[in-house]
């Protein structure tokens, strides 16, 4: 990353990298039912930092800076807020008070709390999509107007699956200070889950905005590596979910053209893979081999290796069989559709076709897409009847955009 | 919907033992069952080996096999999804195990409340 000139360039990065820490620390200090006081204090130290640095440039180490803020603005809450005597005090048991004066953000702290505030967020009674909100808020930094722009969804729907979210993690019991190995054990599949949909919102997102899709990717595999700095969540799993997250970045740059249309697997320009991401994707595979079981994560993540593998002829027998796998331990009409694509490419597309029509998912577009694809060198009436109700079906414009495309070269082809 | 056991049966039991062709197939017929959403019950496959089988009969007789007295053995089960018997028995056509001239006996699993 280059280093930036100004305090408006380095502002939103620091704010999202050091606000989430911040909040962590600060809400593991006064407990999960105060967490919009440490949200308070954390934003106010960082209000405090654009106003500063505007006029007497950027301290050398801001995030030093900020936190030296942070604590004397904690120092300052103390005394003056009798909210502390009347509603926090008595919360606390005896002994623990001594605590709160010294507010300390160690690298081990931060690190602790950070973990902590995964295990917290993550709770199993939010639905998934308020799940990955509150993720992207609490523990990304990322703001209501941020995260509206990644689902493409009015701030005020956002807003509202917020509020439900942080409403079951104020009543959750959950004890934020002395995360235990039974509650890690607990959640860890969902804490997973989330890190593991957070990367397809960012991959697979409807947005076309490109910082923002890297911004959740490389979030969620932060939160990933984190886990795998701590014994107790560097499970198999985990390093199952890391890989399959550094394959898939790997082609983050090579998946769009510059108009930020999507660029077929086929046709991606190879060079543009990051090769480095692969290595990584390697090195974690490897270590989710250090046990028996066998999740989703880890055939996602072998299906995402062969794919960076160079077209040889055991490829997609393998990946086909490695969806085989994925689609009995769990049903998706994303697999469903995949493991056909795989299927067409071991035994041809012709023998594909039945396959692909037993589905039957014709309400969705890239069922459509799917059969376009597979009929395109047998019937190319058929072919484009399908890409036309696929664009029917779908609601990204840059989609209907490439289906147009096809059709217009299957047409050409036609001789028409 | 309905639930449909597909009981595999063999004659020979060197056919148990799949080449990686036969075990490729056999897991894409199961894959495009499961990729249809229609897959109950992975199933269960069942040794045929010497020592791996055994018959409880009256007065605690037991015998060795059943592969020992009848020529024919159950060689495993999976159950599936279907809306009527003719659909589970399409499904069962395209099983490739009619290649190693096995058979599969379709039946309706009775539905407890």
């Amino acid at each position: 990353m280059g280093r930036p000139t100004s305090h408006n360039d380095l502002l939103p990065h620091l704010f999202r990298q050091e606000y989430a820490k911040m909040t962590a620390v600060l809400c593991r200090h006064f407990g999960l039912k105060h967490i919009e006081i440490a949200e308070d204090i954390a934003s106010d130290t960082f209000l405090k930092a654009s106003e500063h640095w505007a006029m007497n440039g950027v301290p050398d180490n801001p995030a030093a800076w900020l936190y030296t803020v942070a604590k004397n603005k904690t120092k300052d809450y103390f005394k003056h807020i009798s909210v502390f005597e009347t509603q926090i005090r008595p919360a606390l048991k005896p002994g623990e008070h001594e605590k709160e004066k010294e507010l300390e953000f160690s690298d081990q702290i931060i690190a602790d709390s950070q973990l902590a505030m995964i295990f917290t967020v993550c709770n199993p009674n939010n639905p998934p999509e308020g799940q990955i909100c509150l993720a992207l808020q609490i523990l990304c930094g990322f703001s209501v107007e941020e995260i509206a722009n990644a689902f493409l969804t009015k701030k005020e729907t956002i807003k509202k699956r917020l509020q439900r979210a942080r409403t079951n993690l104020r009543n959750d019991n959950f004890r934020i200070r002395l995360i235990s190995e039974t509650e890690i054990r607990s959640r860890l599949d969902t804490v997973l889950k989330t890190l593991y949909l957070l990367f397809n919102e960012g991959y697979f997102s409807k947005t076309n905005n490109q910082l923002i899709r890297k911004e959740l990717c490389s979030e969620a595999v932060r939160l990933a590596l984190l886990l795998t700095e701590n014994l107790l969540t560097d499970t198999p799993q985990t390093n199952a979910l890391l890989a399959l997250m550094c394959f898939q970045s790997s082609r983050l740059e090579a998946r769009t053209n510059h108009k930020g249309e999507t660029v077929l697997f086929e046709a991606q320009d190879k060079s543009l893979w990051d090769k480095s991401l692969i290595e990584k994707g390697n090195y974690y595979l490897v270590n989710a081999t250090n046990g028996n079981e066998i999740s989703t994560y880890h055939l996602e993540a072998g299906i995402a290796y062969w794919h960076t593998a160079s077209t040889g002829e055991k490829k997609w027998p393998h990946i086909l069989q490695l969806y085989n796998q994925l689609i009995l331990i769990e049903y998706s009409q994303i697999t469903a559709l995949n493991r056909i694509f795989a299927f067409a490419q071991v035994y041809g597309r012709e023998k594909a076709i039945p396959e692909a029509e037993k589905l039957n998912l014709s309400e969705s577009n890239y069922y459509h897409e799917l059969l376009g694809y597979l009929y395109a060198e047998l019937d190319i009436d058929k072919a484009v009847d399908h890409y036309k109700q696929a664009i029917n079906l779908t609601r990204s414009k840059t989609e209907k955009q490439t289906l147009s495309k096809e059709i217009e070269r299957l047409k050409e082809k036609n001789g028409r | 919907m309905k639930e449909f056991a597909l009981i595999f049966r063999l004659k020979d039991i060197t056919d148990f033992k799949p080449s990686p062709e036969q075990m490729q197939e056999r897991m894409n017929w199961l894959g495009s069952i499961a990729a249809q959403n229609k897959l109950a019950g992975k199933g269960t496959t069942l040794l045929p080996v010497p020592g791996s089988a055994k018959t409880v009969k009256a007065d605690k007789v037991v015998t060795d096999g059943p592969y020992t007295e009848i020529k024919e053995f159950i060689s495993g089960f999976v159950v599936v999804k279907a809306e009527t018997i003719d659909e589970a028995v399409e499904m069962a056509k395209e099983n490739p195990i009619f290649k190693i001239g096995g058979n599969i006996e379709v039946r309706e699993v009775l539905k407890r409340d």
